[in-house]
């Protein structure tokens, strides 16, 4: 395949030269058998083809956070990889991270903190700060605040979103 | 984002191949500036040779002494990594100062040499720009340029190399192993990346199809005295306006080794020698450090907007100077002591 457009087929329908293939997917500990284009990001392929839409496209090009997952633990921008780039990596959402019934730590913290306004930044920053403990170097107010700058708030619920955090790191110690 | 084939490559030789099979193939790291610039139209391979699985990402010592960082190993693993932290805390240092956490998580060492250039005009594809495309011209000469170059630009390009990582590598005298169809050569790290002269579309001398596999650091890891000061428009997640990595070896009060290198203000990273030989020898007082600054931007040029940048970056040398002369680090930054 040395040229990758749209060609016109006897039928006179355009049809990529470059067809979706299977790629799968483990998302949360369950396996997502799905149809991606090589183009396709690890964002677009949660949100448009698993069904997942709690992680969030914001600007789509690495500088909001929103659509912060963790792969095998990490956390990273899911807008700036390819999906066939993590067949076989582990990654997991913010709805593998609570649920509904059983919320997670994080999940509860903000609610109680008032980290949020409109909650579309609440994923991303989950995520961010279960990849923050995870990571295990952020202690204090100031090693937070650095180590949550990937997630930016339009609303400005910072001294929300830093109690919160800081509530977990501690209970971790 | 245009149509592409992908193949995520095993092996060193298998990328190789597989890159000089294709036309316009591009090699795939952490994707973090290849896939952004893929989606602003700036860059439009054909092909995507994948690297996240070859084995090449181990961070190991060397017979010589020395640490070489695997070309895959993120920027992350490679900060917070126990050696790095401890005998070349410079590196570790600019490494944190860059990007955000995910971002770094992504990012492989070998992409931070090859990402390109933050100037508004490259990316802005309905701009002339000469990096992006030969030959149309430069927006930024006379445009707004205020995170423009000082130092070593041509009439075509006032662009600069943005990585906070490379600046450290330069100081370190950092070597860059790379493979391509012609075999296996080493890139003295001042050699690898370029000045725009009349080609600013090529940032460094690799040649097609060669690829990164790791980056040798020597023994001498200045962890005693250094400093690697960044000043920024906000606090963290922000590119440097000027940035200075220091390295020196103190005989008391004397200066006996020195390393300058400057992030922010030109093509590629502006490691002066001279400057350093200015510094040896001479004892570390802030009139030794006022005297290198001087002539480390007596050639600088603004380009306008650019112009504060000058006074900027001689300041910044002075006081950069001054902390890794006296073993303190940047107040501001907050890992700066956190040894594993």
């Amino acid at each position: 395949m040395s040229t990758v457009s749209t060609t016109s087929a006897a039928d006179g329908q355009l049809r990529p030269l470059v067809p979706p293939s299977p790629v799968t997917l483990r998302i949360n500990g369950q396996d997502h058998p799905l149809q991606l284009a090589p183009w396709t990001s690890l964002l677009d392929a949660l949100r448009e083809y698993a069904g997942l839409t709690g992680t969030k496209k914001g600007c789509d090009h690495g500088q909001c956070g929103a659509c912060t997952v963790l792969v095998d633990g990490k956390r990273i921008n899911s807008c700036l990889t390819l999906a066939v780039l993590q067949e076989g990596a582990d990654i997991t959402t913010i709805e593998g991270l609570g649920s509904e019934h059983a919320l997670h730590p994080l999940q509860q913290a903000f609610i109680d903190h008032d980290a949020f306004q409109c909650g579309y930044c609440t994923p991303g920053q989950i995520c961010s700060a279960q990849g923050l403990i995870n990571e295990g170097k952020a202690q204090t107010e100031d090693e937070i605040r650095e180590l949550m700058s990937g997630n930016v708030c339009r609303c400005g619920a910072y001294v929300g979103i830093l109690a919160a955090v800081k509530e977990v790191v501690d209970a971790k110690r | 984002m245009n149509p592409f084939t992908l193949t995520r490559a095993a092996s060193v030789d298998a990328a190789v191949r597989d890159f000089s099979g294709h036309e316009a193939a591009a090699y795939i790291g952490g994707g973090t500036n290849l896939l952004d610039l893929m989606k602003e139209n700036v860059a439009h391979p054909q092909h995507l040779v994948g690297l996240n699985k070859l084995p090449l990402s181990a961070i190991e010592s060397t017979t010589g002494g020395g640490l070489r960082l695997g070309a895959t190993a993120s920027n992350a693993d490679t900060a917070w990594h126990p050696e790095v932290q401890q005998r070349y805390p410079l590196l570790s240092q600019a490494i944190l100062a860059g990007a955000s956490p995910q971002l770094r998580n992504m990012a492989t060492n070998a992409g931070n040499l090859m990402q390109r250039t933050r100037c508004y005009y490259f990316y802005d594809t309905a701009t002339p720009c000469n990096k992006r495309e030969p030959g149309s011209g430069c927006a930024a000469i006379g445009g707004y340029n205020r995170i423009h170059a000082i130092l070593g630009t041509s009439e075509h390009c006032i662009a600069t190399h943005p990585s906070d990582m490379c600046v450290a590598l330069a100081a370190l005298e950092a070597v860059v192993q790379v493979q391509g169809p012609d075999g296996e050569r080493q890139i003295k790290f001042e050699d690898f990346h370029r000045l725009p002269e009349d080609h600013p579309e090529r940032d460094n001398t690799l040649k097609p199809g060669e690829l990164i596999t790791g980056i040798e650091l020597p023994a001498q890891g200045f962890a005693e005295n250094f400093a690697y000061l960044k000043l920024r428009d906000r606090q963290s997640y922000a590119f440097a306006l000027v940035s200075v990595a220091v390295g020196l070896e103190l005989d008391g009060n004397t200066i006996k080794e020195a390393r300058l290198a400057l992030g922010g203000v030109a093509h590629k990273p502006w490691r002066d020698r001279a400057a350093e030989d200015l510094l040896k020898g001479q004892p570390a007082t802030e009139a030794t450090f006022r005297k290198v600054a001087e002539a480390v931007l007596k050639e600088a040029k603004g380009q306008g907007t650019n112009d504060f940048k000058i006074e900027l970056a001689k300041r910044a040398i002075v006081r950069a100077l001054t902390q890794a002369a006296a073993g303190e680090q940047q107040a501001s930054d907050v890992f700066t002591n956190s040894n594993p």
